[in-house]
């Protein structure tokens, strides 16, 4: 019974994760319909420049996170004022084939700058090991996870739903001609909304360094972990992608625990039926047809 | 002249053999005989070419995007390793053919999931495949040899009568012939009635369907041959190299793919073997450049070719040839500038 929990507990803390990773994605894919396969390279952007603070510069950990959020949010836009925005209107292959091209650039810099290998960031005392809870194995750092990511979510969801900002931002997704027709500059919040999504992206790819590990080929070994999060959680919400990723996160550990053989096997199942039998997400109101 | 018969001859004006097309196929082939030293890498050139041809059937004909077509390129190849590790079809063709099938079954399989949905869930959906048979390949190491892959694969000598040498001469010639075969059979597809209500689906569904087409059949019908030509293709890799690994299924084998296909350009077939001369060529250099990081490279060229813009691109490159073929035949060129793009 307690192992059950202990693998629930870390099951959650890892969907979390991927939640705050994979929901910026789900910002520029669901609201700005822009597919962005690099967006793990933003993650990983933002993972080794925590490892550099802390590990070569002797930052403390609760500080590089913060900049881990700014670097790559610093880096997405402007990747975004450069490059990204002349695509926006451009068909889906060529977002594609771009977002691909710049996610091996990222690979073979990152490889070339850092190594190959696996790199670790050095955690503070206070968040390492774990206690028990009526037995139940409480991972520190997992806790710590689950807390900020929670957090991030509510703060989310109370931007897109109550703010100024987050009508604005709803209005130019739904139909930018008139939003900018009322005087909002489309443009803009696209830019905002972008380098923040990326952003959330370095932030959770550098508290995923403990978890998933961080080596130059983050980019696309989890690629599908993010696209999944967005695929069957639909994306006309957060609330969808984050239900998502507590579904893979969770699959995924009692996956490896229980099946240790068919590992990744259950996920990419999970992933086509879900698909086939609900094509737009699990929790997805239709698409907009492909451009 | 009524609108039937217009389309007719236009269509049948479109499916004549050029000048520029014979010329081409005799360039290839008399590549064979003036770089005899450099038969690994010019069969490599054809494989891909092959595989670059069974995405553009696809891509550039049906519109239907893919990021995991590797998986059929890895159930060919596979499939041919694993009929002639345990001798139970000997004969080359007859097992390409086998393993072609086998990639058509699985091709035949997975098209009802990838017609449904936009392009977006296809992408997700063509991925996933790919992925979910790379973890399948792992996990019955048994069968497939693991992170080894197949090993001590021994190739019967084609029709009994051909043995493969060591230096890929016989290798090659056998994929050209495929190569050419499968190709005559794709331009026939293309041109025929198939291929052009392919075309008009691919420009617009609704309309086609409104028309009369039965457009998921012919998805489907589409999706099951690319499959075949991409079995083929990896069947080709696995008996010119004796070698199948947990590789022919991995993600960059797709998006090295795209690449191909797009420096190539999509919608005519020749795009294919173009683009995978270029890519290879491409490929070459950069790692003769950064041996380790020529993926960075490979990054930048599909970066900048869809910033410049991929239509802008072909223009540039085919000014001089038309130049030339305007001056000297007083007409408009033959090479045809690809379609647009999905």
């Amino acid at each position: 019974m307690t192992a059950i929990l202990t693998n629930l507990f870390d099951g959650v803390a890892y969907g979390m994760l991927l939640f705050v990773l994979a929901c910026g994605l789900a910002v520029t894919l669901g609201l700005m319909n822009f597919v962005n396969l690099a967006h793990g390279a933003f993650a990983m952007a933002g993972g080794y420049v925590c490892m550099v603070l802390v590990n070569r510069m002797g930052w403390p950990f609760f500080a590089a996170l913060p900049l881990a959020f700014v670097s790559a949010a610093a880096i997405g836009i402007a990747l975004e004022r450069t490059l990204y925005r002349h695509l926006y209107t451009r068909s889906h292959l060529d977002q594609v084939l771009f977002t691909i091209g710049l996610t091996f650039m990222s690979v073979a810099a990152v490889d070339y700058i850092q190594g190959s290998s696996r790199v670790f960031i050095n955690l503070p005392a206070a968040l390492q090991g774990q206690f028990d809870v009526f037995g139940i194995g409480i991972g520190r750092y997992r806790l710590m996870i689950i807390v900020i990511c929670g957090l991030l979510t509510i703060g989310l969801q109370m931007v897109l739903a109550k703010t100024r900002f987050g009508s604005r931002l709803r209005a130019a997704v739904d139909d930018p001609r008139a939003a900018s027709g009322l005087g909002i500059n489309v443009p803009q919040v696209f830019a905002f909304t972008f380098a923040f999504s990326c952003g959330l992206a370095g932030l959770g790819g550098a508290l995923s360094a403990e978890i998933l590990g961080l080596d130059p080929y983050f980019p696309l070994k989890f690629m599908i972990y993010f696209l999944i999060v967005v695929t069957v959680g639909g994306s006309s919400s957060i609330t969808g992608p984050f239900l998502a990723s507590l579904l893979l996160g969770i699959g995924d550990v009692a996956g490896k625990y229980y099946v240790p053989k068919m590992g990744p096997f259950v996920i990419y199942t999970m992933m086509i039926v879900i698909l086939i039998w609900r094509p737009n997400g699990l929790f997805g109101r239709a698409l907009s047809p492909s451009r | 002249m009524n609108a039937a018969s217009d389309v007719g001859n236009h269509a049948q004006r479109q499916a004549r053999w050029h000048y520029g097309e014979v010329a081409f196929w005799l360039i290839v082939l008399a590549c064979g005989f003036l770089f005899p030293t450099r038969y690994l890498i010019m069969t490599d050139i054809l494989r891909l070419a092959l595989f670059a041809m069974s995405l553009d059937l696809i891509l550039g004909y049906a519109g239907i995007v893919s990021l995991g077509h590797a998986a059929f390129f890895g159930v060919g190849a596979y499939a041919a390793g694993l009929l002639a590790l345990h001798g139970i079809i000997n004969e080359p063709v007859l097992a390409l053919l086998a393993a072609g099938l086998a990639a058509m079954v699985l091709g035949f399989a997975t098209s009802f999931l990838v017609i449904r949905g936009v392009d977006l869930t296809r992408l997700m959906v063509t991925l996933g495949i790919a992925l979910l048979l790379e973890a399948l390949a792992e996990r019955f190491s048994n069968i497939t040899g693991g992170t080894d892959g197949l090993q001590g694969i021994e190739m019967q000598p084609i029709f009994g009568q051909i043995p493969f040498d060591m230096f890929g001469k016989a290798g090659f010639f056998y994929s050209l012939a495929v190569l050419f075969l499968l190709f005559l059979l794709a331009r026939r597809v293309v041109h025929s009635p198939f291929g052009l209500s392919l075309r008009a689906i691919k420009n617009n569904p609704l309309r086609a369907a409104a028309i009369g087409i039965p457009v998921n059949r012919r998805l489907i019908a589409i999706y099951t041959l690319a499959a075949f030509y991409a079995g083929i293709a990896g069947a080709l890799f696995t008996q010119t190299t004796a070698i199948a690994s947990l590789d022919v299924f991995a993600f960059e084998r797709s998006a090295d793919l795209m690449l191909v296909l797009v420096i190539g350009g999509t919608g005519y077939l020749y795009g294919g073997l173009i683009g995978a001369v270029v890519f290879r060529m491409l490929q070459e250099l950069f790692s003769t450049i950064t041996p380790q990081y020529w993926q960075f490279w490979i990054g930048l060229v599909l970066v900048v070719i869809v910033l410049v813009g991929r239509q802008r691109l072909h223009r540039w490159v085919l000014y001089v040839p038309n130049l030339i073929i305007k001056q000297v035949a007083g007409r408009k060129a033959v090479v045809a500038v690809p379609e647009s793009d999905v």
